[in-house]
Formats: structure tokens, sequence, C-alpha cells
């Protein structure tokens, strides 16, 4: 779509340049310096070839920014933006260090609280979890037990593919029971015969597998997300942890839009629950998934500045090298230039000549450049499944940045080139 | 001859142009004074390295004096700003120079539109309407299309005669405009710039030749950068039955 644009631009360009190339003095100067830089075509295309490696740099990292921003929004999005994360301690992000005891806010008398009084939550779900070896015969790998409740299951919108899910029996008595993802299943399980009925060692103690999860595949940050294994919440606080307070609750709200009354309601309740005075801060910290989607987009592009600015240098490079080409195109055409002087070109003409030609130099090679980007972004895409993105603007705005740089690092050869004197330019040899 | 009541076009007072080469000043012209009147055909003769490719800079507004002033139609050059002697250049002087000066790998008619492309009145297609007649009047109206370095040196400067005649000039300078032609040609040439005089277009003509200061109207000689002897030619030769006198060239 966006090259299809970018054509349709570079034919009304052209059409334009065709119209007007034999009508002006411009027009005229445009042609001498085409024809001076095919004159010399090869030292024409290496004095591009800084502008075309830069430019091309550019829209790679932006279309790498742009993709992954896209594909990070695409994935948090399918996670469900109505989902809210209950965390506890104050928000850490002023830096103050929390006592031990701070994180051991949320008790199960939150989590009832929550389930009995908030309107706007759907699901809930309490989460402790523990990381650890599981073992089945002879394999072993390591893994995560995420202690849940049912409805951990709509939350995040797992499937079972085999088995059966826990029951509310199993929460109740903790049972020692778990469904596991596929690369559990794959790894404790070689050799292809169902893992639902088997015992597994959990941190040494026993786990009946009673399902298997249908596979999510990689995140776009690249995790794994079949590593897990889902317990009762109950069972992995009393049988592996031995502790009384959840690390998270995991809250759904009713849709996306009531995401925000969910987090007053919480907030509120969640206080009353921790009986905290007026003027006392929050012991806990409630993010919404929508929420961490824009710090993570912010921080991506973060990221893609920082590239884009490096990419960027290499411009200025480019810059200077068409200054260097162009001091000695000028040094070289001296005598022409005395010439064109000698039948009445003023100064300005002269001077015009050159920064035509360093901008169309640099016009060019930007031209080369998003083209050989928008290359690579592909190429990228298919060969390693990066996800890229042109933005359109990234290309409008290397034309401008490349006309730019015609500007500036041709001025002074134009200059130079303008202040000779005619006598001397034209005896020179 | 009422010559008072003509118009003087160049007037040089005591035109001192000095080069510096290292330590030393070489003194190319060391006080040179005339006036040129409208209408006038000058050659000017004196041996190499008298000065006269100078002078001819000098008064084709390429280079100012040293001192002395130079008045073209009664403005002192000295005082003009560059743009303003780029525009004469362009359109009341053409210049024939002494080695030519032609744009390389470029076409005869490139060549001779060049002086018209610095000239925003003339539109592209006239452009090359008057290019392409100034070259079949020096009788290179079959050579347009080839380039420079594929033309002889006579062809060559027949493409810069064309190439100062293109715009038109009041004033046409030329420098050994037919050191490199054959008799015959260098004739055609001399009946071309008696035509021009007919018309009433100033000239000066560098040459070495004594032959050829016969057919114009005025002599000047220089010497050391001075003028030696400055002579009416009350007796002017017609190059047109002078060419018809030498033997056909087929
Ligand atoms: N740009 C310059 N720099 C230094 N010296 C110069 C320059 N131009 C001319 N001269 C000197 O000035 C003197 C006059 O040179 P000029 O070219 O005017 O001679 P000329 O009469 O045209 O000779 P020729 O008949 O050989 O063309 C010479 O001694 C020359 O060396
Ligand atoms: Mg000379």
């Amino acid at each position: 779509m966006n090259i299809i644009i970018l054509i349709a631009i570079l034919v009304v360009a052209f059409l334009i340049y065709r119209r007007y190339r034999d009508e002006s003095l411009l027009g005229m100067i445009f042609k001498v310096a085409i024809k001076a830089l095919s004159n010399n075509k090869a030292r024409s295309f290496l004095s591009m070839l800084g502008i075309i490696i830069g430019v091309a740099a550019v829209i790679v990292m932006m279309s790498i920014g742009q993709g992954s921003k896209e594909a990070v929004r695409k994935n948090i999005s399918q996670m469900g933006t109505n989902i809210i994360m209950i965390r506890p301690g104050a928000d850490r992000r002023g830096g103050v260090r929390m006592d031990p005891s701070s994180m051991q806010t949320l008790k199960q008398e939150d989590y009832e609280a929550i389930r009995n009084e908030c309107k706007y939550v759907k699901y809930i779900s309490p989460e402790v979890q523990s990381g650890g070896q599981a073992i089945y015969g002879s394999n072993n790998y390591n893994t995560t037990a995420y202690g849940e409740s049912l409805e951990y299951m709509d939350i995040k919108q797992w499937e079972i593919e085999d088995g059966t899910c826990f029951t509310e029996q199993d929460v109740q008595t903790a049972a020692k029971v778990c469904i596991i993802g596929k690369t559990l299943v794959d790894n404790l399980f070689p050799d292809g015969q169902s893992p639902v009925g088997k015992t597994i060692r959990f941190k040494s103690t026993p786990v009946r597998v009673i399902g298997v999860l249908k596979s999510k595949g990689y995140n776009s940050f690249g995790m794994d997300q079949d590593n897990l294994m889902i317990m009762p919440y109950t069972s992995v606080m009393k049988r592996l942890l031995a502790q009384t307070y959840f690390q998270t609750i995991n809250v759904s709200s009713l849709t996306e839009e009531t995401t925000d009354q969910t987090i007053e309601e919480l907030t509120e309740v969640l206080r009353r629950s921790h009986k905290l005075k007026d003027d006392a801060e929050d012991d806990f910290t409630i993010h919404s998934q929508a929420e961490m989607m824009e710090t993570m987009s912010s921080t991506m592009d973060s990221i893609t500045i920082i590239l884009v600015v490096a990419a960027a240098f290499s411009l200025l490079v480019a810059g200077i090298g068409i200054m260097n080409i162009m001091l000695v195109s000028v040094t070289e055409r001296t005598k022409e230039i005395g010439l064109r002087m000698s039948v009445g070109a003023r100064s300005i003409d002269i001077s015009v000549q050159f920064l035509i030609e360093s901008i169309l130099i640099s016009i060019t090679g930007g031209l080369l450049g998003v083209l050989l980007g928008y290359g690579i972004s592909a190429l990228a895409t298919s060969l390693f499944g990066l996800p890229t993105s042109v933005p359109f603007w990234s290309v409008i705005l290397s034309f401008v940045v490349c006309t730019i740089i015609g500007i500036v690092f041709g001025y002074i050869p134009a200059q130079k080139a303008a202040n000779l004197d005619p006598i001397e330019a034209i005896r020179y040899e | 001859m009422s010559e008072d009541n003509r118009k003087v076009v160049i007037e040089l007072k005591d035109v001192c142009r000095d080069f510096k080469v290292g330590d030393e000043v070489v003194h190319a012209l060391r006080g040179v004074s005339f006036k040129i009147y409208e209408g006038e055909f000058v050659t000017i003769q004196g041996t190499s390295g008298s000065g006269k490719s100078t002078l001819l800079n000098q008064i084709g507004c390429l280079d100012t004096p040293t001192s002395g002033e130079y008045y073209l139609d009664g403005v002192s050059v000295r005082k003009m700003g560059s743009n303003q002697r780029a525009k004469l250049r362009n359109r009341k002087i053409g210049f024939i120079f002494q080695n030519y000066n032609l744009l390389a790998k470029t076409t005869a008619v490139e060549n001779v539109e060049l002086p018209l492309m610095y000239n925003a009145k003339v539109k592209p297609k006239e452009r090359r309407q008057r290019a392409i007649k100034a070259l079949v009047e020096v009788g290179l109206g079959d050579r347009l299309e080839h380039k420079s370095n594929q033309m002889s040196g006579g062809q060559m400067q027949r493409v810069a005669i064309a190439r100062a005649l293109v715009n038109d000039p009041t004033i046409i300078l030329a420098d050994e405009a037919t050191g490199n032609l054959d008799t015959r040609t260098s004739f055609e040439m001399l009946v071309l710039f008696q035509k021009l005089y007919n018309e009433g277009h100033t000239i000066i003509f560098v040459t070495h030749n004594p032959e050829i200061a016969q057919y114009s109207s005025r002599n000047i000689f220089l010497r050391d950068g001075q003028v030696q002897s400055d002579t009416i030619n009350h007796n002017i030769l017609n190059a047109e039955e002078a060419l018809a006198k030498l033997p056909k060239k087929d």
C-alpha cells in the first residue's frame, strides 16, 4: 500500500520534471546536473552509497520497531485488555525498598471480599508461583507451577486439550493435581504416551496429571507460554510453599470499558479489607493490561528512537562523503565553471547547479535506500519471522532529511565553485 | 571624418594589469588608453606576450584593471557588481577564446546553446533554433550533434564563433578566431565578420596575420603592454571578393 503511494509520488515528480525540465533555468540546471552525474556513474554511485546504507538502516530500524510494537499490542490485546493484576506492596516505581512483610498483604480474606463485593469483576483468581524441577521417570524439566483458582482458565483463555480441569473440590482439599502445558508433555513424556493419570514429581512432591493444556506457542517476547503447570492455589500454598499469602490476584473486568471502574472498586474494597486509614498509602498495586500495553509501547518507542538515532549518524557521515566528492568535482570542473561564467553564468547560477547536483545525489541515494530498506525488512520477515512494518512517514522523513543533507553538505562546495574568478578558472588545467 | 559625433562604446583610460607570479610582478598591460566607437572593426596585433589576450579579457568584462578605468557605454566596469558583469558578458558581448574553450563531451549545438541558457528571456525552443542557425552560419550545419572531442581544431573554432554570435551581441571580441582555419575557411569567417560589421556590430579582432588587418577599419599594435600604434584603415579590402578569387575546394 505504502509502496504504491511512494511510486505514485515518484511518477508525479517525474512528470513534473518532464514538463518543466526545458522550461526554465532551473530545469536546465537539472538537466546539466543529471548529465554531470551520469558522466561519472561509478563515482556518483559510490558517493550515494553512504546515503543508501544510512537511509536503509533507518528504515529497517523503524520498521522493526514499528513491527514489534504492533505485534506486542496484538499479543497483549489477545490476552485480554480487560485483565487487571493486583500485587502486594505499594507502587514500586518510586524505588523505595520494601520490607518483606509488606509483600505479604494479599490474603484469602481479600480474595473473598473481592469475590463477594465487587460488581464489576467477572472472574477472579488468586495466584502463587513456584519454580522448580518436574520429574517423570528418567526425564526432568525446569518449569513453574502456578497456583490458581478455576476461573483462571477463563481469565487467560486456556483450553484443556486432553483430560479435565481440577474441580472446586480439589481447591477445597488442596489436592495434589495439575494440568500441564505442551512443553512439559513433550519433555517428560517424549515417547508419546498420554500423561493424563500419571503421577509426576514437582520439587519432590508427587502430583497427579489430570489434564493437558492446548498449546499457545511463543509470545512476542519469545517466551514459551507452554512451559507451565497449573494447580489449585491451595495446593501450591500448602503442599509446595507453605505460605498463606498470594503473590498476585488476577481479575477480569466485565468488559474492557469497565476497567477503570473495576480498579476503583478493587481499591476501595482492598483498602477496607486491609483497614487502611484515609491518609495511608495503598499497600497494594493495581495494574491493568491496557496500562501495561502502554508502558510496553513506550519502552519499545524509546528503543526504536535509540536505534534510529544511531542509524541517523551514518547519514551524517554519508553527508560528509558527499561534500568530499563535490569538492573534488568542483576542482575537476574548474575550467567548465570558468567557461560558464565567461558566457554569462552568475555566481548564483553556478552555486545552484552544484547544490542541485548534491541534492540529486542524496535524494537518489535516499530513494535507493528506501527501496533497500523495504527489501531488507521484507527479507527479515520472511527469513527470520521478525515482525516489520515500514511506517510511511519514515519514507517521507527520509526524503526530507536527504534533501537537507544535500543542501547542507553541498553548500560549501557550491560556494567554492561560485566564488571562482572567471579568468583564473578558465585558465585552469 | 567627424569622429566625435559617433557613440563611444569602449573607453580605456590608462588601464594597467599586473599579475603576481611568485615573487615577481608581470606587467601585462602598462597604461593602455583608447576609445572605440560604435560600429568599428578593430584589429589588435602584437608579438606573443604583448598583452593582447589580457587586454581582450578586460574589454570582455572577464577581468578588472589593476589600475586605470574601463568605461563600457560610459559605465565603469570596475565599479560594477559581478552579476552585472555576468549579464554584460551574456547579452552585450560575444567572446571567442584563443583556445576555443568548448565544454568537453558536449555536442556542438549544446555548446552554442550555452549563453542562451543563462538568458531567461530565451525559450528552450527558440534556444535550439538560434543555436542551429548560428552553426549553419559558420558552415557547421552538418555537424550539429558532433561532440567537441570529435571535431577538428578548425571546427571547434567555428563552434566557438557560433557560440559568440548566438546571443546577437553588439560587441564581438575575437582572440585569434581564424588562427586554426585554412585560408579558404578563414576568408569565409572574414566574410561573416565583415557582414556583422556592415550590420553595425562593433568588432575587436586579435590576430597575428597582417593580411587580415587589411579587412578591418582600424589597426592597433600592442608592444610590451602598451599601444605602439593606432591607425585608421581608409582602404578596407572586401573579403567576399578575395574569397571569390581563391581557388575552389573541389
Ligand atoms: N593569469 C596570468 N597570470 C600570470 N601571468 C599572466 C597571466 N595572464 C597573462 N600573463 C602574462 O601577461 C603577459 C601577456 O599575456 P597575454 O596572454 O595577454 O599575451 P598575448 O599577447 O595574448 O600573447 P599570444 O599572442 O601568445 O596569445 C604574458 O607575459 C603572460 O605571461
Ligand atoms: Mg593571447
